[in-house]
């Protein structure tokens, strides 16, 4: 790579949020045009605050940004905008019913007389969408999109209007593989046309994979700035967590003990009646991790809501335990001894304004150890949640903090604490580790791997490939609401094969899908 | 029974029925431009009545037609930046903004009523305008039909040119689109630099000068006079008509029918000496119903998007 002209350099940016957390301590930042810079570092460390405030969304405390050398003040990522910063955020910024033109050109709209005009507008997404080689139909609605797709439309949209620096934010953490490939030669064009790129990321072996430098934060310091070619991935991973970190996961071969789920020719009906899971048969036992792999939206969600009872079915039945649970209540399946780790924490995890404590008993208040009565025992209670924040290392003040003062990692630990706290049988995670920085990803893992070696079953749907792989015992991959393939050992497939079944261009023969279910 | 049917079936019925509508039909326009913009406007049924004094009270001091409803749009566009202002820039619930305001409106034309006319009921004592009848040419001379459509109030035409108005400004319209991304996802369009705040005071405005029409309507042309609390619940009717309608300017107009119906329907039933009572209840049981229905049905919808 040649040397080539700096692009965007923050300097000694301190940021000091109002209630005295210091997000960002003298970090400094640098990016080249024409190079794919990724940004590393555990949540918390300051990297959200960082592009924040280069995108005009925070005000540095202290600190100067300079882009093509000059320093300039971002107050607003209008002004962001506007000098060619593009931020690609993790959660799309789209609006699902308007189109996919509508949406590139919301708020710079071509006019003819009062009116938008349409046929400039899709001449210009035509134009941009040719320029970078990206195939897209404008005038699709988005909320027909693909992710991949959707995605797209986000770089498109920085692209349209102008931008010469790309963020992305956790660009690849709902992609399948073929997804991710994809992007990357599209990253690679950009780059090759002299964009720069800056690329937040967890995933090491993408960083690896596509960046060419690394800048890596820790508790809002700079740990250094490195060339991709000379570190390895461990070293990156112990330089932002600060200690050894276990990229592999390691574990012992499964005992199987007795069924703990049984679900028979499961159907889920729409209320506009699309069949989103169509009559889905498995078992999964005690003592192994059952994974359920898939692009988000193809069944996962309901079938995760009929187990747990949040949801209903119109077809089949469910055994947990033993026990068929078509008439149970969510607290009757909980007294099975389910536990439910939820995909959405905020929503259904926790009660975001309540304690830390308030959250981890909100599931024990039949327990005579915490409510006489009718009154809680604010004692014993605080005796057992301040022992459990110490089990689960949570990293919080006090017992009494509300919980969405906590981290993303510190708020799944909560739900974790909790649900596994009850001591539960069957545990059924819905993507444990989604957002949640590499040291609390590491631990939730091992957590899930100690319940499974206790003989219990984990039920664990995730879009993380690496993850499912990982932990998986056994594997099934669902796709538009049916089971496209089965594997009784999860160590015997890549990636490559599963983004495959994942996105419907391989299935296996139906006597293979059939061992999914036994008796 | 078969009395009323062809009560019903006359051509003074649906004459009648356009009439009542018109005072829906505005408020439940503008509640759809608050509601793209991500604003339930709760504080409809105030703005309604205070332009419909002021109107009244703007064409007496000034003496025309003109000035009185230039006061009237003025008196709901402040009314509705007051909402605005506690609503989006102090950020206060908007279910007690609405509130407030209504609960300000109720008293304050009371109060100023008394003030002008020295009379709490009604505003007879003072020489007021009305907006004039519009006789449209040829299709006057239509038999039956020309009895329905022609001879209706100017503001009941305008009313119906307004449903393709709003229509086009939410849909063709830059301004269109971007209130219709910051209602679906203020993040979106704040993410591109557009204001949400700013987008929304728009919107708040403009349904304020939609629902200060409605109110004048009812004090300068369905009657030719104010009398307290005269909007009568129109306003929360409007919303009803605009959430039943979807939102789309087409499908209120058509909600805003509906509910007219029942508002015509209670007029004939006092004819035919039913208790009156009971037939004034009709337009509101119809309107509890069709939020019912329409809330059953949104639930139904939610739950399909959230699953899928």
């Amino acid at each position: 790579m040649e040397k080539t002209a700096e692009a965007l350099r923050l300097q000694n940016i301190t940021k000091v949020y109002p209630n005295g957390v210091i997000a960002n301590n003298g970090v400094t930042f640098s990016v080249n045009y024409g190079e794919i810079h990724a940004l590393s570092g555990e949540n918390g460390a300051g990297k959200t605050t960082l592009m924040k405030i280069l995108f005009g969304e925070e005000e540095a405390t202290d600190g100067e940004i300079y882009i093509d050398g000059e320093k300039v003040r971002i107050t607003s990522p209008l002004m962001a905008i506007k000098m060619g910063i593009g931020l690609v955020h993790q959660h799309f910024m789209l609006v699902p019913s308007l189109t996919v033109a509508e949406n590139m050109v919301l708020g710079i709209e071509p006019r003819h007389g009062l009116s938008i005009d349409v046929d400039e507008t899709e001449r210009l997404v035509k134009e941009v969408s040719q320029k970078f080689n990206f195939s897209i139909d404008p005038n699709k609605k988005i909320r027909d999109l693909t992710v991949g797709q959707k995605q797209k439309v986000e770089i498109l949209k920085a692209l349209i209007r102008g931008a010469k620096i790309l963020i992305l934010d956790e660009p690849t953490a709902v992609l399948t593989p073929q997804e991710t490939k994809e992007l990357f030669i599209e990253l690679k064009v950009l780059k090759e046309k002299g964009y720069t790129i800056i690329f937040i990321s967890h995933k090491l072996n993408e960083v690896k994979e596509l960046c060419d430098r690394i800048t890596i934060i820790r508790h809002g310091r700079t740990m250094g700035v490195y060339n991709l070619s000379e570190i390895s991935e461990q070293e990156i991973s112990r330089l932002m967590v600060g200690r050894d970190v276990a990229l592999e996961i390691i574990k012992k071969p499964p005992k199987l003990g007795k069924a703990s789920i049984k679900v028979r020719d499961l159907k889920v009906i729409e209320e506009s009646g699309k069949y989103s899971l169509k009559g889905i048969s498995l078992t999964a036992h005690y003592g192994e991790i059952f994974g359920v792999a898939g692009v988000e939206g193809n069944g996962q969600l309901q079938l995760a809501e009929a187990l747990t009872g949040m949801g209903s079915y119109q077809g089949g039945t469910i055994e947990l335990d033993g026990k068929e649970i078509s008439r149970f209540s969510i607290g009757d399946i909980r007294s099975i001894g389910v536990s439910h780790i939820p995909e959405d924490r905020m929503v259904s995890g926790v009660a975001p304004h309540l304690s830390v404590a308030e959250n981890v008993i909100a599931d024990k208040l039949n327990f005579e150890q915490f409510v006489k009565n009718g009154f809680l025992r604010s004692q014993s209670i605080r005796k057992f949640v301040t022992e459990i924040i110490k089990r689960y290392k949570i990293a919080c003040q006090s017992p009494d903090v509300s919980v969405d003062s906590l981290s993303g990692g510190n708020i799944q630990k909560v739900v974790l604490a909790r649900e596994l706290s009850s001591e539960p049988k069957i545990i059924i995670a819905e993507q444990p580790t989604r957002g949640v920085d590499v040291g609390a990803t590491e631990f939730i893992r091992n957590e899930l791997l100690a319940s499974r070696d206790a003989g219990n079953t984990v039920f664990l749907i995730s879009s993380d490939l690496n993850e499912i792989l990982g932990l998986s015992d056994s594997l099934i991959v669902l796709y538009d609401g049916e089971i496209v393939a089965f594997f009784p050992d999860a160590s015997k497939i890549n990636e490559e094969d599963l983004g495959r079944y994942m996105l419907g261009i391989e299935r296996q023969s139906s006597e293979q899908i059939s061992e999914a279910y036994s008796e | 029974m078969s009395s009323l049917l062809s009560y019903i079936l006359s051509a003074d019925f649906l004459y009648m029925w356009i009439r009542v509508a018109t005072p829906i039909l505005f408020p439940a326009l503008g509640a759809v431009i608050c509601e793209r913009a991500g604003v339930v406007n709760l504080g409809l049924e105030g703005i309604m009545l205070i332009s419909a004094l002021f109107g009244v009270l703007g064409s007496y001091f000034f003496d025309g037609l003109i000035p009185g409803m230039l006061v009237g749009i003025l008196a709901s566009v402040v009314i509705s930046c007051i909402f605005a202002y506690f609503h989006l820039v102090l950020h206060a619930d908007n279910v007690l903004c609405g509130t407030a305001i209504n609960t300000l409106a109720s008293g304050l034309t009371v109060f100023l009523l008394e003030l002008v006319t020295g009379e709490k009921g009604t505003s007879a004592s003072v020489k007021s305008y009305s907006f004039p009848t519009v006789n449209l040419p040829y299709i006057q001379d239509i038999p039956v039909v020309g009895h329905i459509l022609s001879g209706h109030n100017l503001l009941t035409y305008l009313a119906i040119i307004a449903v393709f108005l709003v229509w086009f400004f939410v849909y063709k319209t830059p301004v269109g689109l971007r209130i219709r991304a910051v209602g679906e996802n203020p993040n979106a369009a704040s993410s591109v630099g557009i204001s949400v705040i700013k987008m929304r005071f728009l919107a708040i405005i403009l349904c304020g000068v939609l629902a200060g029409f409605g109110g004048m309507y009812l004090s300068m042309g369905y009657l030719s006079m104010f009398t307290r609390d005269m909007t009568a619940g129109r306003g929360f009717i409007a919303l009803a008509a605009c959430a039943m309608g979807h939102a789309t300017p087409i499908g209120a107009f058509l909600s805003a029918l509906v509910f007219a119906f029942f508002d015509g329907l209670s007029n004939i039933l006092q004819v035919l000496r039913m208790p009156a009572e009971f037939v004034q209840m009709l337009p509101y049981v119809a309107t509890i119903l069709g939020l019912t229905l329409f809330s059953i049905q949104q639930g139904m919808q939610k739950k399909h998007k959230n699953q899928s």
